[in-house]
């Protein structure tokens, strides 16, 4: 496992502050139906950035990424399922 | 990690080791403390003091209630009250109780380890706990909380008064000690298991604060992030979950119980590891179908996490949402089931001693089985909607959290005080207050089953006059369970001092806690030990032969 250099945590850092700003300016841009679509790309390449570089997954052993998927997988359950109440209600 | 350096160094050791209790007799001693069975202490002390502060509340109501008019009491501070006693019920006492009692006490005992993975986060978690009491405490004595214990928005958010973000805070603050004690019981389980404890040699004790602990990392978060969200529009008017504002109040209530739901494991899960123990020991006896009680174990973990919608079947959400949750919290049913079945047929032929901890296993299956199947009348769409938000509600979940889980803490409390404190108890007051509590528990609880089928609203201070005799009985038998709680305290606390000399295995029990002295030393074992066989090695037959030689 090699640990990552303090480079690393900069551009990281920085590309993080990127995303911010490209958060910043897409809420002034309408996109229409695309206006979620586009923020949750964003803020999903944050997290990646953040669990992968700054959380040193990227260097871990797999049963790390056993957890971390398995962190994700749970989210997922909470999105489907309380989705299902959302996307259900105008049926009747 | 492991005790295997000890040996190493040959240096002069003395002959008896002190005791954990004995290293160290100063308050600092205890508050700077990373001893997993010191820290065990420290949370039996806390949970304890905040028992009495729930059941404080809990008494206050069965009083007012005891009469159909609100007399001793305003309505609202008979919210307040009900808000205190499942805030501190739930967060400060149930959901603590076994995991950080008993299983940080037992769990590197049970497998074969010095101390749990991180010693120094384990009392941080303490801290943690602590300081979330103190938040909540404070919002109690400076005016309380009346949204109860669910908080639901937009009331919480935006109407209700009182300290409603010291609570969250103090939830909050708790849930991260929870994360950590879960974190920490996950990394000891897995990296940290004596040579030849292999995953099904386990205590099946440790595989239910195994699933707990996962339910824990996995659960916790999200309340937080609720709470947050919840306390963000109060304070700052941020629109979320307020629909004047844009927001959906049903939000909340998904989030709040894909925590709360999840939570209910949480508290029960450890209640049957502790009941999973006491079974085969006092009937002397294999488990039956181990495996399956694993697998049925982290089957409940995991089914867990998809049923919470059964509590929105009247709030509006979707009917076709409502029937998924419906279905699958049938479904979660099917592994507690087959525990209950594997408990009882573990009994099937077995040598079986009524002391004190098996009257508290054998209350658990009664009473948990009474809640659990209640609660398929409540997972079904059109009961539900009868009994939704009644004191059948109110009674199901008792029998769940109250006649399963506490217990089970008291079964195990009972079970494992020999290796706590190296004292006996006095059998024949045990066993007296493990009966008063099974009466008085079933004289509260079963007349609210009725008063719910009838139509008594939950959260009310005045009711229709018709429910009086019902309610007389209720409190009746709370007064009567209030003596069965007082009476342990009493003669636990006599032991410590008067109690016979337990000796390193009073019960015969299987299970490496039982081969180090009572009360343990720091270090836990002399030597780490080596696993060669599964758990309950028990022999019915041997022990009935030896019960009639005994009697010959
Ligand atoms: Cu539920």
């Amino acid at each position: 496992m090699n640990e990552p250099s303090a480079r690393t945590y900069l551009f990281t850092g920085i590309a993080l502050l990127a995303f911010l700003g490209l958060t910043i300016a897409a809420a002034y841009v309408n996109l229409g139906p695309l206006n979620t679509g586009v923020a949750m790309a964003i803020s999903f390449a944050k997290g990646a950035l953040i669990v992968l570089f700054f959380m040193h997954i990227r260097y871990s052993k797999p049963i790390l990424w056993v957890f971390v998927g398995a962190g994700f997988f749970w989210l997922g359950i909470m999105l489907v399922l309380a989705m299902s109440d959302y996307m259900s209600r105008g049926w009747n | 990690m492991t005790t295997a350096t000890l040996q190493a160094a040959p240096q002069p050791r003395p002959l008896t080791k002190p005791t954990y209790l004995a290293d160290g007799k100063t308050i600092r001693s205890w508050l700077l403390t990373t001893d997993h069975k010191r820290i065990a202490i420290l949370y039996m002390i806390s949970i304890t003091l905040f028992f009495f502060i729930g059941g404080a509340a809990a008494t206050m109501m069965r009083l007012e209630l005891l009469t159909p008019q609100g007399d001793l009491v305003t309505s609202e501070t008979y919210n307040k009250l009900f808000t205190i006693h499942g805030v501190v019920m739930v967060w400060f006492f149930l959901i603590p109780s076994i995991p950080t009692v008993l299983g940080n006490f037992l769990v590197p005992l049970m497998i074969g380890a010095r101390d749990v993975a991180f010693p120094k986060l384990n009392l941080a978690s303490w801290y943690l706990f602590m300081a979330g009491g103190a938040f909540a405490v404070f919002s109690i004595i400076t005016g309380g909380v009346d949204t109860g214990w669910t908080f639901y928005t937009p009331y919480s958010s935006t109407y209700a008064n009182g300290h409603v973000i010291a609570m969250a805070t103090g939830i909050f603050i708790a849930g991260f000690g929870s994360i950590a004690t879960g974190l920490n019981f996950i990394v000891t389980i897995h990296k940290m298991r004596a040579p030849g404890l292999t995953w099904f040699r386990l205590p099946m004790f440790i595989w239910t604060i195994y699933t707990t602990s996962l339910i824990l990392v996995l659960a916790t978060p999200v309340l937080a992030i609720t709470l947050t969200l919840m306390a963000l529009e109060r304070a700052f008017g941020v629109g979320i979950f307020n629909p004047a504002m844009g927001g959906d109040p049903l939000l909340f209530q998904h989030l709040f119980w894909f925590y709360s739901h999840p939570a209910v494991y949480i508290m029960i899960l450890p209640g049957m590891g502790v009941v999973s123990e006491l079974i085969p020991c006092f009937a002397r006896k294999q488990m039956f179908g181990y495996r399956f009680v694993a697998y049925a174990t982290v089957a409940i973990g995991v089914f867990g996490f998809l049923v919470w919608g059964h509590h929105m079947f009247v709030s509006s959400q979707s009917i076709y949402a409502g029937m998924i949750f419906s279905i699958l919290s049938f479904a979660v049913s099917v592994p507690s089931a087959i525990k209950v079945f594997n408990w009882t047929a573990t009994l099937y032929k077995g040598s079986i001693r009524f002391q004190t901890p098996m009257l508290y296993a054998l209350g658990f299956v009664g009473l948990f089985t009474i809640g659990g199947l209640t609660g398929l009348f409540l997972a079904c769409l059109a009961v539900d909607v009868h009994v939704h938000d009644t004191y059948f509600v109110i009674a199901h979940f008792h029998y769940i959290m109250v006649g399963g889980m506490v217990m089970g803490y008291l079964g195990g409390l009972h079970f494992w005080w020999p290796k706590i404190t190296g004292r006996l108890y006095p059998e024949r007051l045990a066993k007296l207050s493990a009966v008063t509590i099974f009466l008085g528990f079933n004289l509260t609880f079963f007349p609210q089953f009725i008063l719910g089928y009838l139509g008594m609203p939950r959260r009310y201070p005045v009711y229709a006059p018709e429910f009086q005799v019902l309610n007389v009985f209720s409190t009746a038998g709370a007064s009567i369970l209030a003596v069965g709680y007082v009476l342990p305290l009493a003669y636990l606390l006599w032991s410590l001092r008067w109690g016979r000399v337990a000796g390193p295995n009073p019960w015969q029990a299987t299970g490496l806690e039982w081969t180090t002295s009572s009360p343990p030393p720091t270090d836990n074992f002399e030597k780490t030990p080596i696993v060669t066989e599964g758990p309950y090695a028990y022999d019915a037959q041997a022990a009935e032969a030896e019960l009639e030689a005994g009697h010959a």
